[in-house]
């Protein structure tokens, strides 16, 4: 009998190219994305080798991160960005690398437009040159984050030395309430595992709430496994996989995509196959979350007081806690529910896709964003864009007094020109709420859509479940 | 790559856990097309007043702790982004190891592209590190990656960690993507196995 494999093994197993005693693996990589700001100094560096890109056709570029958000030309008069976003249209020019440009239809956040174009597919290997490229892990890909220097390997051979990390199990059972989120599920594992608790191992998310979950809801939890120190995130492919790639642009038709779903259906964890290490976690009982903290593993259910340093009694840990409070302006005990906020963010590759601005609009529908706050709502990609005006999404969130925007990065990561002001407070759906992540100075509250909605309407950190009426509603 | 000698330095201690690569280098920083000359922005926002003027108080301006080559930091060191930038902007400033309990999996992997040696030591000798450095902040640390050791000014040293591949990169300043060029042959194999039975 065959050893059973976990989902991770499989994959890895399928990729290895070489792998020479006590060295490195070599791992073939199937799906190489890239950007305008991890890029320029790996082109640079096939142009100093006078090397050519390996294949061609398994690297596609867009440009979301320093793209202005708030015209649709991509032209705000940042003179260093528009350089950066020049280098990489003359880079895929000379190298012959798919661009979704400035002017594309198809263009957004790199890790939206992956999966929407069909081009991350169960099973391959995808690296690009940003951390949250674990967010096509969502597929039963093995998706992680690369520096410039593997950027410039895959170019060139197509191939990176990896040594294997170790498997962690996520089990994430039970049903989820009335106005608790995907996002919930993941802020609520990164509390429990901290930052670090996944270093040096993937992860796979199963059980029975995982796999009730749609593609976009996996990705919201895919792409933040990096927060837990995890580079890549995995989930079993299933019919809600198929069903998203089905039809995709870049999905196999025909006569492929028979052998590629019967390929697809081996992937999943066999029984009896054993993770190095696991955790549980009871969807049944998760409120909505919100982060306190300067890091996203310092998050609470959105009813609790902010944690008291002086009963944690590892003095690293107290010290970080007393650093994060001191940055944040938040006192031990402080309840976060009636908080004043000044802006609202809505966006970034966490959650910027439709099903996203369809439960942020649900809490818009009839209410104002409160006139002391700032809301913007930023859309993944352009096909997100086009398909909320289609549903009038974009009305809704207008008539609130919140700026409807074109695609990308935008305030998540700040290089755009949205960014919040020195000691503004914000409640972001993105993924990092570091120091001066979204603006020097800036403080950030990370929760879902829906709780960020909520901060928009009422002007405070608000539990999003006192304004559900129509919740039903948005689950269809 | 260059290699990478035995060497002896000061040591800058900035001892927070979870430091992320934004505190490292800020993204309004990576709009640039360059590797080198980040060494100005390393730690911008903990280093720098609002007006550009340094921060008295922060490690790096305190001149005792000028010129320091290795930066003695707290747990998971360089989690977050996947920015290169990270380590080019430590490089660019003159560090040359960094050493902590623990490191974020990516930063490791850029840091050693780049010459950069991150040490993990566990609490107890990160401790010992910590009181040394403290106490005497002109006391030098000699690291020593052939024998994977840190030695400290009282003669006592402690070893760390590193795997044999990586360890004789750095040694004979190998460059990895040199080393990957050389399974052309393989490559092409595992290609047409794979896109052969695809298609």
């Amino acid at each position: 009998m065959t050893k059973p494999l976990t989902l991770f093994e499989k994959v890895w197993n399928a990729h290895v190219v070489a792998q020479e005693p006590e060295q490195p693996a070599i791992l073939y990589v199937d799906l190489h994305l890239l950007h305008e700001v991890t890029s320029p100094q790996a082109f640079a560096g096939l142009r100093t080798r006078n090397l050519k890109v390996r294949r061609r056709e398994n690297s596609f570029a867009t440009i979301d991160h320093s793209i202005p958000t708030i015209s649709p030309n991509g032209s705000n008069g940042d003179q260093l960005a528009a350089k950066q976003m020049a280098q990489l249209e003359d880079n895929c020019r000379d190298f012959g690398i798919r661009l979704y440009g400035v002017n594309s239809p198809q263009r957004g956040i790199v890790h939206v437009i992956g999966p929407e174009l069909g081009l991350t597919q169960p099973g391959m290997t995808i690296v690009c040159g940003d951390s949250h490229t674990s967010t096509h892990g969502a597929f039963g890909a093995l998706a992680f984050g690369i520096g410039t220097s593997e950027v410039e390997h895959v170019l060139a051979t197509q191939c990176l030395l990896q040594r294997k990390p170790k498997t962690f199990e996520v089990r994430v059972e039970g049903t989820l309430q009335a106005g608790v989120t995907a996002k919930d599920i993941i802020l609520a594992l990164l509390s429990k595992i901290g930052i670090g608790g996944g270093t040096g191992h993937v992860f796979e998310y199963t059980g029975s709430a995982i796999r009730s979950l749609s593609m976009e809801e996996r990705m919201t939890i895919c792409n933040m496994s990096i927060e837990g120190g995890a580079r890549a995130g995995m989930i079993a492919p299933d019919e809600t996989t198929f069903q998203y790639i089905a039809g995709k642009e870049f999905a196999p038709k025909g006569a492929s995509w028979v052998v590629n779903l019967k390929r697809w259906r081996s992937l999943p964890t066999d029984v009896g196959a054993a993770y190095d290490t696991s955790v549980t976690i009871d969807a049944n009982v998760l409120i909505p979350m919100i982060t306190y903290g300067t890091n996203p593993g310092m998050g609470i259910p959105v009813t609790q007081p902010v944690p008291d340093p002086a009963r944690v009694a590892d003095p690293s840990e107290r010290s970080a806690l007393e650093k994060s409070l001191r940055y944040m302006e938040l006192k031990p005990g402080e309840k976060l529910t009636g908080k004043r906020i000044d802006v609202v963010f809505i966006g970034s590759c966490t959650n910027s896709r439709i099903s996203d601005l369809r439960q942020a609009a649900t809490i818009f529908d009839g209410r104002k964003v409160a006139p002391t706050v700032r809301t913007l709502v930023v859309p993944g990609s352009q096909a997100v864009k086009r398909q909320a005006e289609a549903e009038g999404l974009d009305r809704i969130f207008k008539q609130a007094g919140a700026e409807w925007r074109e695609s990308g990065c935008s305030m998540c990561i700040a290089m755009n020109g949205d960014q919040l002001e020195p000691g503004q407070y914000a409640v972001s759906t993105s993924n990092r709420n570091f120091e001066g992540r979204q603006g020097k100075g800036g403080r950030t509250f990370l929760a879902s859509p829906l709780t960020a909605a909520a901060a928009a309407v009422t002007g405070t950190i608000t539990d999003v479940r006192t304004l559900l009426n129509d919740w039903q509603d948005y689950r269809q | 790559m260059n290699q990478f000698p035995q060497f002896a330095s000061r040591v800058a201690p900035l001892l927070v856990n979870d430091i992320d690569t934004d505190q490292i280098i800020p993204a309004r920083f990576l709009k640039v097309t360059d590797k080198t000359g980040l060494g100005g922005y390393l730690f911008a926002d903990w280093r720098y007043q609002a007006d550009g003027s340094p921060k008295a108080e922060f490690v790096l301006n305190q001149p005792q702790h000028r010129g320091a080559a290795i930066l003695l930091a707290g747990n998971n060191f360089g989690c977050g982004s996947s920015r290169e930038h990270a380590p080019w902007a430590l490089v660019g400033y003159g560090f040359r190891a960094v050493i902590s309990t623990s490191f974020a999996d990516i930063f490791r992997n850029n840091a050693l592209k780049n010459a950069l040696l991150p040490i993990v030591v566990d609490t107890s000798v990160h401790r010992t590190l910590s009181e040394i450095v403290l106490n005497e902040p002109s006391a030098e640390l000699s690291v020593d990656l052939e024998s994977q050791t840190v030695r400290m000014p009282d003669g006592r040293s402690v070893s760390f960690p590193i795997d044999a591949f990586t360890k004789s990169c750095l040694l004979n300043g190998t460059d990895e993507l040199g080393y990957l060029l050389r399974f052309e042959k393989q490559i092409e194999a595992y290609e047409q196995k794979r896109f052969g039975l695809e298609a």
